[in-house]
């Protein structure tokens, strides 16, 4: 089990609260109507999946119901840091 | 979810909302979550000692309010209209028979007598501006007292939460799992917690505290 810390409630709740939401930090095209096929298909599709440190969205469902953000480490599945939405990770490697 | 907010800034139009009294005082006859369960018979045959007490409070007027913390209009005119400051993360306030839980940090959960509700939700909406919400849920949940020299280990078989006097000091509310379900917990007092729970819920919570609280033995009030 994950104890998770929520940035909104301040405090660490159990993984069951919660639901992963996959990767952070994924801007929608401003523009859709004229962005490319490429662009779309990568917003809509495509993910990092990477070995390591891992930026992902979750959700508080079962507490204060907002999303933030987690620095996890996909080997060792370490939670290097919790934060919210709009700010930026400061674990990248 | 972006990161990327773009956000339009427009000259509101007054927007008229149709409020109604939801908790009517005469007219239809409202049956609360746990009408099925006839708890005054239960209360009357069951035991009058024991460890843990149950006790649903119904009716109640229930409001959601939202609204931004940076939004001093919202802020000043909330505490003008419930009497007390809305609370920071996981704490409640109280004034008279006016409650208030934190839920989220832009929503409250205000609780009052239910033939209270409906003019509080008009002197919130006078009292308030700016990007904000007022909702009824009256309908929806329902409050259970959950007290007693027992009523923490009650609690402690019905949720993951550490409810510790360490952790949980009177005044503090959480929203967490309960049961199979969820809950609104708040400490009311030493050996007092009051439960908000869903509506749809409402039986399958009633049946679980009635088994959990067994061992302690049970009084149910009305």
């Amino acid at each position: 089990m994950f104890d998770i810390y929520c940035p909104h409630c301040q405090e660490h709740r159990e993984e069951e609260e919660f639901h992963a939401s996959g990767e952070a930090h994924i801007a929608r095209p401003l523009d859709p109507d004229n962005c490319t096929d490429k662009e779309w298909a990568e917003y809509i599709y495509f993910r990092k999946n990477p070995r390591g440190i891992h930026h992902e969205l979750w959700v508080h469902a079962a507490g204060c119901r907002k999303f933030f953000n987690i620095t996890r480490d996909t080997q060792t599945y370490e939670i290097k840091e919790t934060y919210k939405v709009g700010q930026q990770p400061t674990v990248t490697e | 979810m972006s990161d990327a907010i773009v956000e339009k800034t427009e000259v509101a139009a007054p927007v008229l909302i149709q409020v109604m009294n939801q908790v009517p005082a005469a007219g239809p006859r409202g049956e609360s979550p746990l009408h099925h369960a006839d708890l005054a018979s239960v209360a009357r045959q069951g035991n009058q000692q024991g460890g843990v007490t149950l006790q649903e409070v119904a009716f109640l007027g229930h409001l959601v309010i939202r609204g931004s913390i940076e939004n001093s209009d919202f802020m000043s005119g909330a505490e003008k209209a419930l009497g007390v400051a809305l609370p920071g993360p996981l704490q409640s306030g109280q004034q008279g028979d006016v409650s208030v839980r934190w839920i989220a940090p832009d929503e409250w959960l205000v609780i009052v007598p239910g033939a209270e509700a409906f003019a509080m939700e008009r002197a919130l909406r006078d009292a308030m501006s700016g990007h904000v919400a007022v909702v009824n849920v009256s309908g929806g949940q329902t409050v259970i007292n959950l007290s007693g020299a027992n009523a923490r280990e009650v609690l402690m078989k019905s949720t993951g939460y550490d409810v510790h006097d360490n952790n949980f000091p009177v005044g503090k509310v959480v929203t967490t799992t309960f049961a199979k379900s969820q809950a609104v917990i708040r400490r009311t007092g030493e050996q007092s917690w009051e439960l908000v729970i869903r509506r749809s819920f409402a039986d399958y919570l009633w049946l679980w505290l009635q088994d959990a609280s067994k061992e302690f033995g049970l009084v149910v009030r009305t």
